[in-house]
């Protein structure tokens, strides 16, 4: 090798530095302040003193009901528009590249638009309040685009052989639809999913307005509840002498995290594109 | 079996369920645009050319978000400018000097970009903000800011870049080696001009995200609405003020607040068909 390329070989060295540098001393600095709280009855008491004392409970299953009524709407959802793009608009098509650029238009409007929206259309005009409710279905929005995208994609991988043989033998459309195409596209919509999921828990601005912020454990799906992501915030930003619950918390997070990312990885890779 | 057993009515059925499928895609963008139209519309037709004025007093009934709309555009503007050199040459370095740590590499950028922007937030509490105060107090400013977005929209970058130089042709890299170039100067002469659009096209999408975080900003940059001065004032962005504000916010200053999303929603549908442009991408949209 000549010397430009030993320097840029050490140089690109450092700058690999630069970035897990900064990411080493993120995990780090949470598990100094977390670690000293995090147990098992963390995970299973309610928070008291606007979550200064106690655990997480309440809010694990706040967020639980948010994302299950996240799920139920953007998967089906989801999934028949990802269907309608494989099936019934063809590639290239001048309604396939309005469909595509409204998909990524909708997967680059800000999460705090979102949560506008949500707070607005939802909360106020339909009057559901502040609630499970509202939230999910705000989030169910936005993790729509890319629950779609991952499930096109995993749509348009099975084989065109497949539809051939399914012609030959004049299968009806919903037989092949419901027969053929989903069970074998089902690994990659599953992955769909996961990064949804991934996505919705991630996520806050959309819930600041729209689930709210209320500690208690919700009863119905009309109560306000209030995520672990927006948790994390209070605590952080709120809350004098809460920074070590909300690093604890954000541990939680991240390891649920990491959790669905192996799952991803090895159920099976998305295709490229699919998380940006 | 497959054949007869399923009527026609089904497949009928099953064809405008899916129609009806796509047809929310489109009608979810439109309501958005239209939610937020219809909430600010009477407002900016009043007050329109009172926002861009520099004093936000919503109090006092005084909208103007000058102070705010620049701070969101400095604030992306340094992280852009951090993250984005940083990630084009990581990942050319990773796919041409050191192929053996590129895909574990990979694994942990894309592990970075699932992790919440909460998170990033608190990091850049805990660690950053009281770094920068021990030179230069408060801490919680516009450079703690755009760290904390460079190291958010890092990953990203880097897997739109890595992307971008793998579509490249592999007989560039072999007319390279047979004309025995340096390494380096085929990345500066060769690949990094051919992918220079694609590159940029992705970077423009990440600027558009910086421009749109919320949470991460919020919880570093100090949230004093005032012109961005220095690197280590404190600022308040478009997207924290809204969060901030939302809350307690009624009549007109709440509307203010709706024409703001609005504001955001607009730029970052520029910064998309501006990452359009440059890809050469036919979206009829564009």
């Amino acid at each position: 090798m000549r010397w430009p390329d030993r320097l840029a070989a050490v140089s690109g060295a450092l700058l690999l530095l630069a970035v897990l540098v900064p990411m080493g001393l993120m995990l780090w600095s949470l598990l100094v302040q977390g670690s000293g709280v995090l147990s098992v009855d963390f995970l299973l008491e309610d928070p008291s003193q606007a979550g200064r004392a106690g655990g997480i409970a309440a809010l694990l299953i706040s967020t639980g009901w948010i994302l299950a009524v996240c799920l139920l709407v953007a998967v089906p959802l989801g999934l028949g528009c990802a269907l309608y793009l494989s099936e019934q608009v063809p590639a290239g098509t001048r309604r396939a590249q309005w469909l595509g650029g409204v998909l990524d238009m909708l997967a680059a409007v800000p999460s705090i638009v979102y949560g506008l929206f949500g707070y607005q259309f939802f909360a106020i005009s339909l009057g559901l309040g502040f609630s499970i409710l509202s939230g999910g279905l705000a989030l169910a929005l936005m993790v729509l685009p890319l629950m779609i995208r991952s499930a096109e994609q995993a749509l348009r991988a099975v084989p065109f052989s497949y539809r051939q043989a399914g012609e030959a033998l004049s299968i009806s459309r919903w037989g092949w639809v419901k027969r053929i195409l989903i069970p074998q596209a089902a690994p990659g919509i599953a992955v769909g999913i996961i990064l949804s999921i991934g996505r919705a828990l991630a996520e806050t601005a959309v819930l600041l307005f729209t689930a709210g912020y209320v500690l208690r454990r919700p009863d119905s799906v009309m109560d306000s509840g209030r995520a672990l992501s927006v948790h994390i915030y209070d605590l952080a930003m709120n809350v004098p002498g809460g920074m070590a619950r909300a690093a604890a918390t954000g541990l939680v997070l991240v390891a649920i995290l990491v959790i669905l990312n192996l799952l991803v990885r090895r159920w099976l890779r998305p295709a490229q594109g699919v998380l940006y | 079996m497959l054949t007869t057993s399923s009527p026609p009515r089904a497949d009928r059925l099953l064809s405008w369920g899916l129609r009806l499928a796509g047809a929310a895609a489109v009608l979810v963008l439109g309501g958005i645009v239209l939610v937020l139209l219809m909430q600010s519309a009477p407002f900016l037709l009043d007050h329109g050319s009172d926002l861009w004025r520099n004093d936000w007093q919503p109090g006092q009934a005084r909208y103007g978000m000058a102070a705010m709309v620049a701070g969101s555009i400095v604030v992306s503007v340094l992280a852009l400018l951090l993250a984005g050199p940083l990630a084009v040459l990581l990942a050319a370095w990773l796919r041409y000097f050191a192929p053996a740590l590129r895909r574990p590499m990979l694994a942990l950028v894309e592990l970075m970009a699932g992790i919440p922007s909460v998170v990033y937030g608190l990091w850049g509490m805990l660690v950053l903000v009281p770094w920068i105060n021990q030179w230069a107090p408060p801490g919680a400013s516009w450079l703690a800011a755009s760290l904390v977005l460079a190291l958010m929209i890092l990953p990203l970058a880097l897997l739109v870049t890595d992307t971008a130089l793998g579509q490249l042709p592999v007989r560039y890299l072999q007319a390279g080696q047979a004309l025995s170039l340096s390494r380096v100067g085929m990345l500066r002469r060769v690949l990094l001009p051919q992918a220079g659009a694609s590159i940029v096209s992705g970077l423009v999408l990440q600027f558009g995200r910086a421009l749109g975080e919320t949470m991460a900003v919020l919880m570093v940059a100090g949230n004093v609405v005032q012109w961005p001065g220095s690197l280590f004032d404190p600022v308040r962005t478009l997207t924290a003020n809204i969060a901030l504000e939302m809350a307690y916010a009624t009549g007109d200053h709440r509307v203010a607040l709706f024409a703001s999303g609005l504001l955001l929603l607009l730029v970052t549908a520029l910064l998309l068909l501006l990452s359009w442009r440059l890809r050469g991408e036919k979206h009829a949209l564009a």
